[in-house]
């Protein structure tokens, strides 16, 4: 909506993220059309809507693992989707949670989450793994850090690959469905720890398909469909008052309110 | 509202991105031109470092005399099509040996015991043992046993490469197999296929797809090995090349040979990097959309 965009964009600081007249298609099918959306600093946007709504690739654009047909992507008020910038660089800032965990299975927990750290941002061993640690405490699985992640529970492991994607401080935090893999009764454990992250004032942008969570959690629900943003506003708004039609028709479907 | 009309005309496309194609543009364009330099240059470099050896000219004689490629090429051409014969037949020798090979070793169950340790000693053997000694001891001893009709050399040729290359080949295919996730086997088994047909329909498939790739190579690599039947005295390329060097005293006919056994597995070893690039490409889509 415009009107919790304006609010939004009224913030005295820049956003974090700004999406600017974002475009993508594969081949024919027009995957991104036109999308517009501000995630600013310590807030948690949460992007809602079906399979093949274009949650996904917007994370992907984001962290340039898709290059965009048109419209611009500003981290920090740099247009990160120009071909000048180093794209190694931008994406050291910005930290990825994936749906299949893909945590390295040759590598320790520890080395998975120190790898960053170590390799790109040149941390030395010893400060990296203390730090590595301290996370790893935070999510009580500092007993497994010698372990490698095939003796992890599915649960185990996604909390490890936030670990990994935070243990480099991102300006940004991208989550893509991240419980969609997970046992239903390990969901909860993640949630949590995303609950936390929120509450220590990471920046986060996040598709799920978990209604409840995104209610609770998040600070503006972004509506998908087709490719466009259908409605976007904060959780009360969209889950109690829809204002259009097509959003009403997906919650009703997803029994969310 | 951030809605777009779906009926909207055509949208135009922005500056910003317009400037963007053209810098692409320009810095593939510029990437085109630094490789052509760098080939060149590097080109130019090795042709004077070996036209200014010493003994340049000598050699420019004895190993590239345009007229003994012209009246060598003939005979040796000749020579090249019996090693595809060869080749040909001795590919599918191989790939019924080498799968039979490859699935003795994956029976399971103690009955199979002497089987599989037949095929085991089997690979280790003859991975082991050097080819050129596998031609003659095939090529020379299995004919004085004289219990076979006279054939030609080229026939024990053919028998020497299927025996060690079967042993190579059943090794790739055993790895394929082994990497198919145990998971189809218990999704076949679960439908009520038998053992065999579980290997047929659903294993056998999936593995030789993930080794095909090595598959292709070891079939590049007996594309030239079958050069070496001339030891036992079949009239192929390698040896019509030989005749022509003691008839002229000069090694261009051997260049000549060399050049056409390149030329013989050159679309070959294309093929077998277009898939594996291809192969390698798909694996990286990443799969969680």
């Amino acid at each position: 909506m415009n009107a919790a965009r304006g609010d939004d964009r009224a913030d005295a600081t820049p956003p974090v993220l700004r999406i600017d007249n974002l475009y993508k298609s594969f081949g024919d099918t027009p995957v991104l059309q036109g999308i517009d959306l501000d995630v600013h600093r310590h807030r948690v946007v949460v992007l809602i809507g079906a399979s093949g709504s274009g949650k996904s690739t917007l994370l992907k654009t984001v962290n340039l693992l898709e290059r965009v047909d048109d419209g611009q992507i500003f981290l920090q008020g740099e247009d990160i989707s120009d071909p000048r910038v180093a794209v190694d660089a931008v994406r050291a800032r910005i930290g990825v949670v994936f749906q299949h965990f893909n945590l390295f299975p040759h590598l320790s927990v520890l080395d998975n989450v120190t790898l960053a750290s170590r390799q790109v941002h040149g941390i030395r061993r010893k400060p990296a793994e203390a730090t590595a640690m301290q996370l790893l405490q935070r999510i009580g699985l500092e007993s497994k850090a010698g372990d490698y992640p095939d003796r992890l529970s599915g649960g185990q492991q996604q909390r490890v690959a936030i670990v990994r994607a935070i243990a480099t401080n991102p300006e940004l935090l991208l989550l893509d469905e991240i419980t969609s893999a997970l046992d239903p009764q390990l969901v909860g454990e993640v949630l949590d720890l995303v609950t936390e992250l929120k509450q220590n004032g990471s920046t986060i942008l996040m598709a799920t398909h978990e209604m409840s969570f995104a209610r609770r959690v998040a600070d503006t629900v972004v509506f998908l469909k087709g490719g466009v943003i259908v409605e976007q506003g904060p959780p009360e708004q969209i889950f109690d008052d829809p204002a259009h039609p097509e959003t009403r028709e997906f919650l009703a479907r997803t029994h969310a309110t | 509202m951030t809605t777009t009309d779906p009926t909207a005309p055509v949208r135009a496309v922005s500056s910003v991105e317009l400037d963007r194609r053209a810098f692409r543009r320009k810095q593939s364009g510029r990437s085109v031109l630094a490789g052509l330099a760098s080939t060149l240059v590097l080109a130019l470099l090795l042709w004077f470092f070996v036209v200014n050896t010493p003994g340049w000219a000598a050699v420019q004689q004895s190993f590239f005399d345009p007229a003994i490629v012209v009246s060598s090429f003939p005979k040796i051409l000749e020579g090249l099509l019996l090693n595809l014969r060869v080749l040909l037949m001795a590919s599918v020798g191989v790939a019924v040996f080498a799968t039979l090979l490859a699935v003795v070793r994956t029976l399971r169950g103690p009955v199979f015991f002497p089987l599989r340790a037949l095929a085991a000693a089997y690979t280790d053997l003859f991975r082991g043992m050097p080819l050129l000694i596998v031609l003659y001891l095939v090529g020379f001893g299995i004919p004085a046993l004289g219990i076979f009709p006279r054939l030609g050399s080229e026939v024990w040729g053919t028998a020497a490469l299927v025996l060690t290359y079967s042993a190579y080949v059943s090794e790739v295919l055993r790895a394929g197999m082994e990497a198919v996730h145990p998971s189809q086997r218990l999704a076949a088994r679960s439908l009520g296929l038998s053992h065999a047909k579980t290997l047929r329909i659903v294993v056998i498939p999936q593995g030789v797809r993930k080794v095909t790739p090595a598959l292709m190579n070891d079939f590049v690599s007996m594309q030239k090995d079958v050069g070496l039947i001339s030891v036992l005295g079949a009239v192929d390329a390698v040896r019509a090349a030989q005749i022509q060097v003691s008839q002229s005293y000069n090694f261009t006919p051997y260049v000549v040979a060399g050049l056409l056994f390149v030329a013989l597995s050159w679309p070959m070893i294309r093929l077998t990097d277009w898939y594996s690039a291809r192969a390698q490409r798909r694996e990286q889509i990443g799969g969680t959309v």
